[in-house]
Parts: C-alpha cells; structure tokens; sequence
C-alpha cells in the first residue's frame, strides 16, 4: 500500500488526462451520420464507465480481504472506493443521458441500458444507506462487505450483460454494433485507451485521498 | 483490353460512390479550420489542471496532518 503516497502515478495520470483532453477534440475522427463530431464524446463517456468498473473492483475485492482477516481498514478502503465509484456512475449516467438526447431524441428513453445501469445505481445507493443504518463496527463491516460481494456481480450482469440480450439503442447492444466493429479505427484508438487508463488512475487517486482521510477520522475516533 | 479498363474505371468509380456520403456528414470542420477549437482546449485543459494542482495541494495537506498523527 506504500504506492498510494507516490506521485509518480498521479502526474502520470494527469498528463494522460490532459493529452486526451487535446487530442480529443483536434485528431481526426470517423465522419458518421446522426453522431457527427459527437462520437468524440467515447473518449470522455465510456471512460467514466471504466474508472467506475475498476473502483468498484478494487472495492469487492478489499471487501473479500476484509472477510477474510477482518482488519478495519480493508472494510474502510472497499468504502471509501464506492463512495468514489458512484461519483462516476453518476458522471457516467449524466454524460450518457446528455449524449443520449443528441444521438435518440430524449435524455431518458427507458432504454434497456439505461434503465438497468439506474437500477444498479440505487443497488449501491442503498449499500450506502444500509452502511450508515448499522452502527456496530464490526457488524457494520461484514454486512456491508457481504452486499457489497453480491452487488458486484449483479451490477455487472444489469449494466453489460442484460442491455446485450434485448433489443437498445446503445451500441454494443442488442445486434447494434458496438464502436469497436468498424468505426473504432486506429486513430480513435490512440485517445480512447490512453483514457480507459488515466480517467481511473484518477479515481484510484480520489479514492486513496478519501480512504487517508477516513484513516485519521478513524484513528481519533478510536483514541478518544 | 477494353473491359479490362472498363472494369477498373468502374473500380474508381466505386471509390467516389464510398466517399460521397463521408463527406456530406456534417462536421465542425469549420471550427477547426478557424482555429476556434483552440479556445474550446484552452478552456478545458486549463480547468483540468488546475483541478489537478488542487487534488495535489490536498494530497501535500494531508501528509502534513499525517505526520502529526
């Protein structure tokens, strides 16, 4: 754990950031009709999603830990990186629901993908809620670690694998072929994968800030 | 010879039939070309990093209050 005090990763995410902010918007994209320049918007929307994924990863899996040894600090990691994560769901959500408007005609069209990615919003709204109801330490910890553990996978299955079975208007979904099929070329390539890594370097770092903080509180809790 | 040439002059021609709705998506090319897009990523990268300076001045606090600690 000694990494989340380096800043190596943190510049370099930064400068990753910034460099897809550039080429972003000035490289060459796929001129297509109904999205026009808005395609650029893959470059900032679907990595919101990624740093999401990832945090919510990192969350399960200090979670597990947590069970496993029951040391207080995994459980206050696998908070702290919901807590983050969800800052993202919503970015992702709202970034969605703006291009939506553009690309289908409305902000919210009870799409499959967005009305499973809103469910799975408020599976860990309530992971939340259920977290501050309980106000045993330990108790606190594992229930919370346990619905954590099971909200993962359901969250995974409403967002990327339900969408896939039905018919939507998002791609990659439901016979509407994803970005990746043939209008991903190289020259998209080069923004969009230095993104899916800077934009969740940055959660990972807004997380580690978050879970130092919680880390004093913590401590001057106990002391007192 | 002849339908040789033919079919390559009909090869081109498929080529010009492909790039024709390319180019009738309407893009900011405009923007672009004016260089006006050179605010827009000014704007940006400039709220960008500063946001960025700011999540490092809380990263340089709180080590502060963790050596207290």
């Amino acid at each position: 754990m000694k990494f989340i005090y380096k800043s190596w990763w943190k510049i370099l995410a930064v400068v990753m950031v910034t460099y897809t902010l550039i080429a972003g918007l000035l490289f060459r994209v796929p001129a297509l009709p109904i999205l026009h320049e808005t395609i650029r918007n893959l470059y900032f929307h679907v990595p919101m999603w990624m740093a999401m994924l990832v945090i919510f990863s990192i969350s399960v899996f200090y979670s597990i830990k947590y069970l496993r040894t029951g040391k207080e600090e995994y459980d206050l990691i696998a908070v702290e990186c919901v807590n983050t994560g969800v800052v993202f769901f919503i970015f992702g959500l709202v970034t969605g629901m703006i291009w939506a408007k553009f690309a289908w005609g409305e902000y919210w069209s009870n799409d499959p993908k967005q009305n499973s990615a809103a469910i799975a919003f408020l599976l860990y709204c309530a992971y939340l809620v259920l977290r501050n109801s309980i106000d045993e330490e330990q108790k606190r910890g594992k229930i919370s670690a346990v619905y954590n553990i099971f909200a993962f996978p359901i969250m995974i299955v409403l967002i990327f694998i339900l969408p896939r079975l039905t018919d939507s208007l998002h791609p990659g979904n439901g016979g509407n072929p994803a970005f990746g099929k043939y209008d991903l070329d190289s020259r998209m390539r080069v923004v969009l994968y230095p993104a899916f890594i800077a934009w969740p370097l940055i959660a990972v770092w807004i997380a580690t800030l978050r879970y130092r903080i919680r880390l004093i509180e913590n401590k001057r809790n106990t002391i007192d | 010879m002849k339908k040789i040439l033919l079919s390559f002059l009909m090869l081109f021609l498929s080529t010009f039939l492909f790039a024709q709705p390319a180019n009738s998506v309407e893009m900011a090319d405009e923007m672009r070309s004016s260089g006006k897009i050179y605010v827009v990523i000014a704007t940006i990268v400039i709220v960008f990093i500063g946001l960025a300076i700011y999540l490092f001045t809380i990263d340089q606090r709180l080590k502060k209050i963790e050596r207290e600690n």
